[in-house]
């Protein structure tokens, strides 16, 4: 090795681990510092306006170009929003089951099932509630509002069964599945044409066309949900789902097959429920035999309690 | 031969400095839920250390079972926070031209209030009068605390098993 060879590469030797090591080190620095000015932001956010100024105009204008939308382009706190109207919706079609001690139960089930599943944080959380019908349905909203009628609790003989009509339904949020009912190009219109969106007060014209697309939304989910139901493919993954959740959590999955073969029974042809936007129990079971594993025991406890919270249902 | 035995330490150093420099790169997300529990150990049933909000930046430094490792500026305690609580993009929650620019382009930041919002739930309401949100907001009153939780999985012997999440 040549003599300036030689000097070179023992000064590189010299001083690439120290540039080496500074490196990670101005990493950590500089995310501190964005930590910072993101704080400042965020504590500015009493006092902003949100008046759409004549440059953020400017900038939608020029970044006004249609790009393709779909619905997980949506974000968490969007969902919320069409998940309340979606829910102020179903509340429309049954009534509210006042059992403040069966609403606290289910939610006990529900909340823990929700946190053993793939999606535990939405942007509101996980509430359930129960409907004062005979009816045999339950019905998701985007982010996490379940609503669950006491036709269908009473095919539930355990709560294992229970939870697994809960779990069902959060396979359905976890899957983004009523989101999906909404058509590409409203997802479109309203993310990206009306694009803005940055401002939090929308101008009148913005505001009134932004609010039907919003209605549009609303109307694709619950047609979806309430009249023509789900696909095939959806109602399989959510049972999947809910032997998945259920397992996770320490519940027996057979309540799920218990359940169907009650509402196998209980479903009168040409009702409006779950006869009509899902497939037959029978059909659901066969597709969800292999994943079941050997059948548990329910400990005394649990039935007991089971017993009690949902006598009056 | 000397040489060589006196380069080798320096180097085999800046090998390890640059590995550890990778594992170390933190990559800072946002909170995406109105408000999230930063808790001891990646799972659901371990203690809440701090609340976080929608927006707040940390730095995930680790990952775990779905879990994420976090520090917050000026808080040396790291803790635990599930990951769909989190998002890569840049959450703004007052935008300004260039924001609102990228925003409806890229995938780098999300804007708060955008599109359906508070707003146009309010401006929905009042062309529905009939639609009753009181119920609504009931229904997401009813949270269940992490003690309750654990009581009841208790009482009736529901033992999460295998649940990453728990």
């Amino acid at each position: 090795m040549n003599p300036s060879r030689r000097r070179f590469i023992k000064t590189i030797g010299r001083y690439v681990p120290l540039s080496v090591g500074i490196l990670p080190l101005s990493g950590l620095l500089s995310g501190c510092k964005t930590l910072e000015t993101v704080s400042t932001i965020g504590a500015k956010v009493g006092s902003a306006t949100g008046m759409l100024t004549e440059s953020q105009a400017q900038s939608i204008e020029k970044s006004g170009k249609a790009v393709a939308r779909s619905f997980e382009d949506i974000t968490p706190e969007q969902e919320y929003y069409i998940g309340r109207t979606v829910g102020a919706q179903i509340l429309e079609k049954y009534n509210t089951y006042p059992n403040k001690q069966a609403t606290d139960y289910i939610n006990l089930i529900g909340q823990s099932l929700a946190r053993a599943s793939d999606l535990p944080e939405t942007f509101g959380g996980y509430h359930f509630m129960i409907q004062d019908s005979d009816e045999i349905n339950a019905l998701a909203a985007p982010g996490g509002l379940v609503f669950v009628t006491r036709g269908i609790l009473r095919c539930c003989h355990t709560e294992d069964a229970v939870a697994a009509v809960l779990a069902h339904e959060i396979g359905h949020v976890q899957h983004r599945h009523g989101l999906q009912a909404i058509k590409k190009s409203r997802i479109t219109s309203a993310l990206t044409t009306l694009g803005l969106e940055g401002t939090k007060t929308f101008g009148g014209q913005e505001l009134s066309e932004l609010t039907e697309t919003f209605e549009q939304s609303i109307s694709d989910i619950t047609q979806t949900l309430i009249n023509n139901g789900y696909s095939r493919k959806f109602e399989h993954q959510a049972d999947l789902d809910a032997v998945i959740i259920t397992k996770r959590l320490g519940y027996d999955p057979h309540g799920l097959v218990d359940m169907l073969k009650e509402m196998e029974k209980q479903l009168k042809p040409g009702r409006i429920d779950f006869a009509k936007t899902h497939p037959s129990p029978e059909s659901r079971i066969a597709e969800i035999s292999s994943t079941l594993g050997a059948p548990g025991s329910i400990p005394d406890a649990r039935q007991r309690r089971f017993q009690k919270a949902l006598a009056g249902v | 031969m000397n040489l060589r035995k006196r380069m080798r330490f320096p180097l085999v150093l800046a090998v390890f400095l640059m590995i550890s420099g990778i594992t170390m790169a933190a990559a800072t997300k946002s909170v995406q839920i109105r408000e999230g529990a930063i808790r001891s150990a990646p799972s659901f049933m371990s203690k809440i250390i701090a609340k976080v909000a929608y927006g707040d930046l940390v730095e995930a430094v680790d990952n775990k079972n779905g879990w994420s490792r976090v520090r917050r500026a000026g808080v040396e305690q790291s803790g635990w926070i599930h990951d769909s609580a989190l998002t890569h993009k840049k959450i703004v929650l007052t935008a300004g031209p260039s924001d609102v620019s990228q925003g409806a382009t890229g995938d780098e930041i999300a804007l708060a209030g955008k599109g359906f919002n508070e707003q146009v739930e309010r401006e929905f309401k009042e062309k529905n009068p009939q639609l009753n949100f009181k119920l609504i907001d009931q229904m997401e009153k009813i949270v269940v605390s992490d003690s309750q939780m654990r009581q009841f999985l208790e009482a009736g012997r529901v033992s999460p098993q295998g649940g990453t999440q728990q």
